[in-house]
């Protein structure tokens, strides 16, 4: 019943909203229309100047400025519009529904007013809600309007300005005479924005309004824009001038603007905009989306831009997709739906019986009784039309049967539990200083259930920063052990983030400690001074704050320490100082080992720096691209420049060499610290620095207005978290300028990076040269002939350069392994003598590729290639003419690409990690011993992905990969259900012994136990897989699969992936993700999951919780998600359970008063019992109730199975509960029946005994259900008793005649001292109570619940917790064990080793013993078991990687609690994996296709023999 | 039951200041939020779900006390009882006269008002005498005077003498709100029921008739009298003028104010009628009529012997099939005689004795490895 007008109120809601927004639409279109009849459906814009006034005052003035307004309610509307949306909740209209009917005299039941009381209650509780809610969103619209920016001030009165900002905001020091005269930018609230203003911009402000650029102070006409506002992407977006006006040099003026612009209707296209600037003479230059700015994107490295706004307000892109709360239902809730109609189903039958109970009662008299009193007119009413009324009445009666106070309720400690969530202190990120948002308040119960998580890559268990880890030049392998132990070092500080609670700048936000002291001691001092200075201060800090203080601080993308601060490889360090110009050249003919080595490594780096398309800046000169012509003239006397100098020698002095500098400042506290560093300021520093904040300011005076001086100025001192650490490695080698490299991807920027660590120095960029500042051969400036940028189909990318040292035309190509080896130059066509030692290259450095990849590194290859002139000349003219084509021309310019890119030298490879988070290989692998599905969906290539599923443990070594891509749906089709087969193969294998260990959690995960599988599927495949053919094969496919990648997927295919199992498998679903890539299939998911730490809004804004890390997802499923659950589950069936009980007394009742309708309780105390008696410890144990702690629930994942099964509410919970109800009503009616039978008992002294007595047993009822009683459980319930008491002694003392009909006076008051009122309702509530108490026992003792068994376990003491946990943990390894040791022996069964036919008891051992062993004793158990297992396998050396492999891994995993556990689970894994792989070739070849790179053809073939 | 104080050690508050709104708001809200505050939860026990808590497990080693105690407290409570209710006399007379030897078969078709009230006498003997107080009760079956529209069907305010609701009662009491355009008062049904038959005890000693002393006042509730039942108020105390305008109830013989001689016990306030007014909660039921006091610590109250009830027959309750019983009955502490609680008290101790002493097996068989938290395979 409730189901379907949920979903017709939902719709009809929507109905609404987009008919405001239609109309208001169309309003402003017809009025569009009216004015200018000739652009149709376009929109003219027509800057509000002299010159133009009129026609602007005609056309743009009437379209939506920038105010606002995300509020359903005004103050005026509120009333009738909230009252009017709350009757289209079911439960309301039921209530109205009785409400009226009560109005009827034939049926009334109760006293008519009264039967409004629970009505306006919930409509008083849910508006006020609303109410709280809808201010929230009106605050945040305020604020948003109020923001400041600045506008071109002649359409404006200056008195307009300061009348329409608050005092706050606006600068109480602005002239505002000069406003008026100089006709200058003034500052504006973001609501007086009109279309047509001009909009002045500084660097890292945010855009108020869509607008076209118009000038920007970059010299090319460019404007970086960040758009991770909109959709999340870091990286920051080029938008340029709009033709025409990007050759001024001068800032635009808009007096002299004189052209008009028209574009397309305001649309919700974020990738999509038309239009044209017809200048005065008729000239039209196009506008594309290359020339909008967006509202909502932030300006970077552009000093200044001006724009004209053409879309504002409401009609803005971003506020065109920001769609706003989308209505989810939680799974629970349904049940609770369907619950509910079983509820109405009983209500219609206990009504039925009454009405023909009274039908039959009235026709057993011959004549009418007395008692039965005529209607008023005198006549009686035949038995069945009095049954028919009886019918009505009943309803009226027992109307509490359909709980709902329930919705209420439910509601209240939905709002209770969010609140919870979102207080939890382990949700609370310290760098981001952010915390769980739980933006949907309906669905939290939602995450008890979850059954596959779809998770996005990069940035979701990603760190999203590129980091280089290894590379491998001239088969020679540099590990950067060095490296390594910085990044370990940064691991440690960021847990030390955690602990350190200090105070933050509130700038960068991934600096580590003393980077951020550093940066604050000076970044203090210059706030103050500054701020004192200009007076300016507030807008000044809600600009910076819009920086700083939400996900996006002011430093520049891909460059947080970690990921350009990389420590050189010694032994690659000592060759390189090697080179020198001299052995360079010589190296170009000499074939000398060392010296072609040393041209490998020097040709490597060149590539590195060279081969990209890295945009170089230096940081706090954005204005001007890093030049030639600069370099050598950098103004020294800048602030920055002595902030440099103070950095270097503050750093110097604190970190001579980093580490242990960083482990002195972790002993140290912060503050101490700091005080340290100050002191060191003082004394070096500030007379220096005063004097440069002076001077800093002098030089902005002049040119900026003054209130961008501050954020600019603020901003410098953020620059000083984007490059300290450059500043600290030049200390060590040499002082390097500051640049900043902004690339397209973090991975260039890491290469970039790289490089420069090893002295060669990217410089500058400009479109036809290259400079390089390379240590031993000083500052080389290529001629940059070529780009032939990256696409995913050739899956690389080459510069062609002209070489200064040797002249000639050389080709650097980097791109993934699996092309690039394919296009090395082969032996057979080189003719150098090199060609051997090529050949071994090639091989090794294969073999270090396939190494990283195991690593889970990304992998590239770099590549050159030396062409004769004449040779680049051919290719040239081919390219110019694929360049030139009309058709064709990608394809062209595609072979062209592929003619280039041939017989190419390989120089070596680098492996470059994107770090996982933290704690995401542990939250995976707890989320799946939870028994919950993993999915990675990602657009990244299959190997990036592949790479990172391992490193995160989603696929573990010895899991079988199966590989899907094909090309046709057919061959799909073949293939998968050849893989389905195969996996029933062994599935069936080892069933026999599966069953033969019954075990509580046999994971769902496993279905097939023992074997777990991994599928792997790009997005072209996904394509034929997701036709409605073959969804059922794939899905059964991915039920036998326990993870399952996706790489290469489009957004669309996300949703579409996560759609089909959320309604094939009827799964709850769990999506997360943190770019607008992942909006889809969050907002399709039942759970939408955002990500809010790395990049922008827009998967938070669609999301329906927002978290700041990966790892966070573990406790907010494992703990608060069960928790959610179990309570509200608990909860509902509480209220059912008391409901029926409450309402059957009633019913009793019926058979002893002729089913006339009476009741035997106090009408207002019968309306009140639900709603204020028993209402509010439900409510607490909703909220409050804890069956099992979070420790326990984080250590033992494999309790989120009990709610994921949904075991606390299962359907026969609902009878069963019903079923005690019927009981305990029964009880408690008949108990003081047969005491009171045939006495002189009146009707409400025989309710009251009765209502107490329900009211006692309700009560405790709840006590036995309670998980855990605290003071606030106590509070409740003795007051829920006080209260009662309290209200029916007053009641009874005072309500002599004011209520007719049920006179309760006297009656407490009289039963309060009657000792057989206690004697029934103790007896009763004893009686009531017992079975289900004594139930409980028995259940407790015999068959405890895991739950109740892990509650047990925190009553223990701390060492016997950890003790039980572990056995409790052991045994389920063991049994999964036991299980994968089966599967080895029936594959080994074939050589004889062990008969299949043996039980699991002789195998449990075998498997047993390594693992004891390496649980006590570390690490050296674990290579002795694997040498042994090794030995014993015989397998070949390839095993031997592996082997470092796991010890490496279960070197990390030791430093966790459990990490011996963990690495043991590896360890006796692996040697189930090395048994099998070296028996079974079938199951070889699912381990060769772990990397596989074969079509599936191939794979397949393998997969038969 | 177990009782585990899981007292975790409860974190301070955190100095740090207010919870942030959490929250992000509307694309662009970036620039929200002025003063450095961080948004860091409050460290406290509440917040973090860390409160102490009384976590009871329920197993067969920790409730079985509660088992035994309950079935020790319950047993000699209802021992108790049933003695209580074992010492009670009680002596029930049904006259309805249904059966054709019954001395009031004849007056079985009576109506309300019948001139001059149908009489019948019922001798019968008391095998024990009533040594405290005796209780004189009409007992009525098949009377349902709970039936919803019955007990709806008065005026309360009337009753507490509200001179306006005295001449215009409340529409509740239709159709028996006026006769003949006047007001009835009592008005509702339930005052037109009003049992109307008049019982007297006589003691037969040697064919002496004695009349036993029936006292009629103290058999309503005190606040009923005195507080809920007024007579209207009014010039002087003659009730007959105070009920001018008003006429009698349709099945009553005479008017309210003609209920009873004494002043105090007339109009409203006669305790016949409020007993009747205070309806009764089951269709069996006993209303208190007279009362029997005794009279001296010598004699018992009602002595062994023959006895005879003179009955004024006028209420009619064969046409719904009712009966009609006349009860004495002395009454304890708890009231009248009933076995029932006394009985289900030593039934549930009982009960509970006996799953005490199974837990006590279960627990001793099953009870020690829910102790430590050792898995069954």
């Amino acid at each position: 019943m409730a189901d379907p007008i949920r979903w017709a109120r939902y719709r009809w809601q929507r109905l609404i909203s987009a008919e405001g927004r239609e109309s208001s639409s169309s309003n402003s279109s017809s009025k569009c229309h009216q004015s200018s009849k000739t652009t149709g459906k376009h929109r003219i814009v027509i800057p509000c100047l002299g010159h133009f006034k009129e026609e602007y005052e005609k056309v743009s003035k009437l379209y939506m400025n920038n105010k606002i307004r995300t509020t359903k309610y005004t103050l005026l509307n509120f009333l009738p519009r909230n009252l009017f949306e709350q009757f289209h909740r079911v439960a309301n209209l039921y209530f109205l529904f009785l409400v009226v009917l009560n109005w009827v005299p034939l049926v009334e039941a109760f006293q008519k007013e009264i039967t409004m009381l629970p009505l306006v209650g919930v409509l008083t509780i849910i508006a006020v809600k609303d109410g709280l809610e809808d201010y929230s969103r009106y605050k945040m619209d305020k604020q948003i309007n109020n923001l400041l920016t600045k506008v071109y001030s002649r359409c404006k009165l200056a008195e307009e300005v300061i009348f329409h900002c608050p005092h706050g905001f606006s600068n109480p020091f602005h002239p505002v005479w000069r406003v008026r005269k100089e006709k200058k930018y003034i500052d504006e609230c973001w609501k007086n924005v009109n279309v047509g203003d001009f909009v002045r911009l500084s660097r890292n402000e945010i855009i108020p309004a869509d607008m076209v650029l118009l000038y920007s102070s970059d010299l090319d006409g460019i404007c970086y824009i960040e758009t991770a506002g909109l959709d999340g992407e870091t990286n920051l977006k080029q938008r340029q001038v709009v033709k025409g006006y990007a050759e001024q040099v001068s800032e635009i003026d808009p007096e002299e603007f004189s052209s008009r612009i028209e574009c397309e209707s305001p649309n919700n296209n974020l990738s999509r905009f038309r239009g044209f600037v017809e200048h005065s003479n008729k000239d039209r230059v196009a506008l594309s989306k290359e020339n909008l700015l967006l509202r909502g994107c932030t300006v970077r490295n552009t000093e200044a831009v001006v724009g004209i706004v053409v879309y504002a307000g409401h009609e803005t892109k971003a506020m065109l997709n920001n769609n706003g709360p989308h209505y989810k239902r939680s799974k629970l809730e349904r049940k609770v739906n369907t619950d509910i109609l079983w509820c109405v189903l009983l209500l219609i039958l206990m009504c039925l019986t009454g009405a023909i109970g009274h039908g039959i009662w009235l026709t057993r008299y011959s004549e009418i009784p007395f008692i039965n009193i005529p209607k008023p007119d005198g006549k009686s009413v035949p038995p069945v039309l009095a049954g028919f009324y009886m019918f009505w009445t009943m309803i009226i009666l027992l109307q509490v049967l359909i709980p709902v106070s329930l919705y209420v309720s439910i509601e209240i400690v939905k709002l209770g539990q969010i609140y919870l969530i979102q207080n939890d202190i382990d949700f609370y990120h310290e760098k981001t200083d952010s915390t769980i948002q739980c933006r949907a308040l309906n669905i939290a119960e939602d995450l008890g259930q979850i059954q596959y998580i779809f998770s996005d890559k990069t940035g979701t268990l990603t760190e999203n920063k590129m980091v280089f880890r290894r590379c491998s030049i001239a088969g020679q392998e540099y590990c950067h052990e060095e490296n390594a132990k910085r990044l370990e070092s940064y691991q440690d500080m960021d847990s030390e983030h955690e602990d350190s609670v200090d105070c933050q700048c509130g700038s960068s936000t991934h600096m580590s400690k003393w980077q951020r002291h550093s940066c604050r001691a000076v970044c203090e001092p210059l706030n103050r001074k500054s701020l004192n200075q200009l007076s300016g201060s507030y807008p000044a800090f809600i600009r910076e704050n819009g920086a700083g203080g939400g996900p996006h601080s002011g430093h520049m993308a891909f460059s947080s320490p970690i990921e350009t601060d990389v420590i050189p490889d010694t032994q690659l360090l000592e060759k390189f100082s090697q080179i020198s110009f001299h052995s360079y050249q010589q190296s170009e003919e000499a074939s000398s080992k060392l010296t072609l080595e040393t041209m490998y490594i020097t040709d490597f780096f060149l590539a590195l720096a060279i081969c990209n398309t890295v945009v170089v800046s230096v940081p706090h000169q954005p204005r001007q691209k890093m030049r030639l012509s600069s370099l050598g003239r950098m103004p020294i006397k800048s602030l920055e420049d002595i902030r440099q100098m103070f950095q270097r020698l503050s750093v110097r002095r604190l970190s001579s060499s980093p580490l242990p500098s960083v482990k002195e400042s972790s002993s140290e506290s912060p503050n101490s610290f700091v005080r340290k560093l100050s002191i060191f300021r003082m004394k070096l520093a500030s007379p220096a620095l005063d004097g440069a904040a002076q001077r800093a300011g002098e030089p902005h005076n002049t040119d900026s207005p003054e209130n961008s001086q501050v954020p600019q100025e603020l901003d410098m001192v953020n620059g000083a978290g984007c490059e300290p650490n450059s500043a600290v490695s030049s200390i060590e080698l040499s002082p390097l300028p500051k640049l900043c490299y902004e690339a397209e991807s973090p991975d260039e920027a890491a290469l970039v990076h790289a490089a420069r660590a090893y002295k060669c120095v990217l410089q500058s960029r400009t479109p036809d040269q290259v400079t390089v500042d390379f240590a031993g051969l000083g500052s080389l400036t290529f001629q940059l002939l070529h780009i032939l940028p990256f696409d995913s189909l050739r899956k690389r990318m080459s510069v062609v350069v002209r070489h200064p040292i040797s002249n000639k035309v050389v080709v650097y190509t980097k791109g993934a392994d699996s092309v690039m080896m394919d296009l090395l130059r082969t032996a057979s066509e080189a003719c150098t003598n090199n060609s051997e030692i090529e050949e071994k290259i090639k091989e090794r450095t294969q073999q270090h590729l396939d190494d990283y990849a195991r690593r889970g590194l990304r992998t590239l290859c770099i590549a050159k290639k030396v062409m004769s002139d004449a040779e680049y000349a051919e290719w040239l003219n081919h390219h110019f003419l694929a360049e030139t084509s009309i058709d064709n021309r990608e394809k062209l310019l595609l072979e062209s690409a592929t003619r280039l890119e041939t017989e190419l030298t390989l120089l070596g490879a680098t492996g470059i990690e994107d770090r996982l988070q933290e704690g995401v290989p542990d939250t995976i692998q707890a989320l799946r011993k939870a028994g919950i599905k993993i999915w990675m969906l990602t657009g990244d290539k299959r190997e990036t992905a592949v790479n990172i599923a391992y490193a995160c443990k989603l696929l573990e070594p010895d899991d079988r990969i199966f590989s899907l891509k094909s090309q046709s749906r057919d061959v799909c089709a073949l293939v998968m259900s050849k893989i389905l087969e195969d996996i029933q193969k062994n599935a069936s294998a080892k069933k026999k012994p599966s069953q033969k260990l019954g075990n509580v959690f046999t994971s769902p995960s496993t279905q097939t136990p023992g074997f777990s599988a991994g599928l792997v599927i790009d997005g072209r495949t996904l394509e034929h897989v997701l036709h409605d053919s073959l969804q059922s094969i794939f899905l059964e496919l991915t039920e036998k699969c326990r993870a399952v990648v996706c790489c290469q997927a489009t957004p669309l295919q996300k949703s579409v992936l996560v759609k089909l199992v959320r309604s094939k498998l009827k799964a709850v679903t769990l999506a997360v993700g943190d770019g607008a890539n992942d909006v889809s299939m969050i907002q399709v998911a039942d759970t939408g999951v955002g990500i809010s730490g790395q990049e922008g809004m827009q998967a938070v804004m669609a999301s329906d919780f927002a978290i700041s890390q990966f790892r966070h997802l573990r406790k907010l499923l494992l703990v608060h998600g069960h928790w959610c659950y179990t309570r509200l589950a608990n909860m509902v069936l509480y209220y059912f359970y008391k409901n029926v009980t409450y309402v059957n007394l009633l019913f009793w009742y019926q058979f002893f008063c002729g089913f006339s309708g009476t009741s035997m309780t106090d009408y207002w105390i019968l309306i009140l019992f639900n709603l204020l008696f028993t209402s509010v410890p439900p409510i607490i144990y909703g909220v409050l109730d804890k069956d099992v702690s979070a420790e326990i629930l984080m250590q033992l994942p494999q309790l989120y199975m009990m709610s994921q099964k949904s075991v606390a509410y299962v359907p026969s919970t609902l009878w069963i509960t019903l079923l005690d109800a019927f009981y305990q009503s029964l009880v408690c009616f008949f108990v003081p029946y047969f005491t009171y039978y045939d006495s002189d008992i009146d009707i409400l002294s025989f309710g009251n005994p009765i209502n107490t007595a329900a009211l006692f047993t309700i009560l405790f009822h709840l006590l036995i259900e309670c998980k855990s009683v605290t003071w606030i459980h106590t509070v409740v319930i003795v007051g829920s008793i006080l209260f009662y008491f309290i209200f029916t002694l007053a009641f009874g003392a005072t309500c002599k005649t004011h209520n007719p009909r049920s006179n309760s006076y006297w009656i407490m008051e009289k039963h309060i001292t009657d000792p057989v009122f206690y004697l029934v309702f103790l007896l009763t509530t004893c009686v009531a109570l017992l079975p289900r108490y004594f139930l409980r026992v028995l259940q407790g003792t015999l068959f405890p619940s895991p739950l109740l068994r892990a509650k047990h376990l925190d009553r223990l003491t701390l060492e016997g917790q950890t003790e039980a946990i572990k056995r409790w943990k052991d045994e389920c390894d063991v049994n999964d064990r036991g299980e994968s040791q089966a599967t080895s022996v029936s594959f080994s069964s074939a050589a004889g080793a062990v008969s299949e036919e043996e039980t699991i008891d002789s195998v449990l051992p075998t498997s047993k013993t390594p693992f004891q062993a390496c649980s006590r004793d570390g690490l050296v158990e674990d290579t002795s078991s694997l040498l042994d297992i090794q030995d014993d396998s015989g397998s070949t050396n390839d095993l031997n990687s592996k082997k470092t492999e796991f010890l490496n891994l279960s070197k990390e995993t030791n430093t966790d609690t459990f990490g011996g556990i963990n690495s043991c689970a590896k360890v006796s894994a692996c040697a189930s994996e090395v048994g099998s792989s070296a028996v079974s070739p079938a199951d070889k070849a699912g381990l060769n296709s772990l990397l596989c790179e074969e079509d599936a053809l191939v794979c397949f073939t393998k997969l038969e023999c | 039951m177990a009782v585990n104080y899981s007292a975790k050690e409860e974190a301070d508050g955190h100095p740090s200041g207010g919870v942030g709104v959490p929250g992000g708001g509307a694309v662009g809200s970036g620039g929200g939020g002025g003063a450095v505050k961080t948004r860091k939860p409050d460290n406290t026990a509440f917040k973090q779900q860390r409160l102490p808590a009384w976590q009871p497990i329920l197993t067969a080693g920790t409730v079985l006390p509660a088992f035994f105690i309950i079935g020790l407290i319950f047993i000699p409570i209802g021992i108790g009882i049933f003695v209580t209710s074992n010492n009670i006399r009680e002596y029930e007379i049904d006259y309805t006269g249904t059966e054709p030897s019954s001395p009031c078969n004849k007056c079985l078709n009576v109506s309300w008002d019948s001139t001059p009230p149908c009489t019948c006498t019922i001798n019968f003997t008391l095998e024990h005498s009533f040594e405290s107080n005796v209780f004189m009760y009409y007992g009525l079956s098949n009377f349902y005077q709970n039936h919803r529209r019955y007990v709806k069907s008065r005026d309360d305010s009337q009753l507490n003498g509200d001179n306006s609701s005295l001449l215009n009662p409340s529409k509740e009491c239709e159709p028996y709100r006026t006769n003949e355009d006047k007001p009835i008062a009592p008005c509702g049904a339930i005052a037109n029921s009003m049992f109307n038959d008049t019982l007297e005890l006589y003691r037969i000693d040697n064919d002496t008739r004695t009349p036993i002393t029936l006292i009629k006042k103290g058999i309503a509730w005190w606040t009923d009298k005195n507080v809920k039942f007024r007579n209207p108020t009014g010039d002087g105390n003659n009730l007959t003028a105070l009920f001018q305008g008003t006429t009698k109830p349709v099945n009553w013989p005479k008017p309210v104010y003609m209920l009873d001689s004494e002043p105090d016990n007339n109009g409203f306030i006669n305790e016949d009628f409020i007993v009747w007014m205070r309806t009764a909660a089951l269709p069996t039921f006993r209303k208190l009529y007279r009362l029997i006091e005794r009279k001296n610590n010598l004699q018992p109250t009602l002595q062994a012997g023959n006895y005879s009830l003179d009955i004024a027959y006028n209420y009619p309750v064969h046409s719904f099939d009712g009966r009609k019983r006349m009860i004495l009955s002395t009454i304890s502490w708890m009231g009248g005689k009933n076995p029932f609680l006394g009985i289900a008290y030593i039934t549930v101790g009982s009960i509970c004795f006996f799953l005490g002493v199974v837990l006590l097996i279960i627990h001793h068989k099953y009870g020690n490895r829910n102790t430590s938290a050792d898995i069954p395979n």
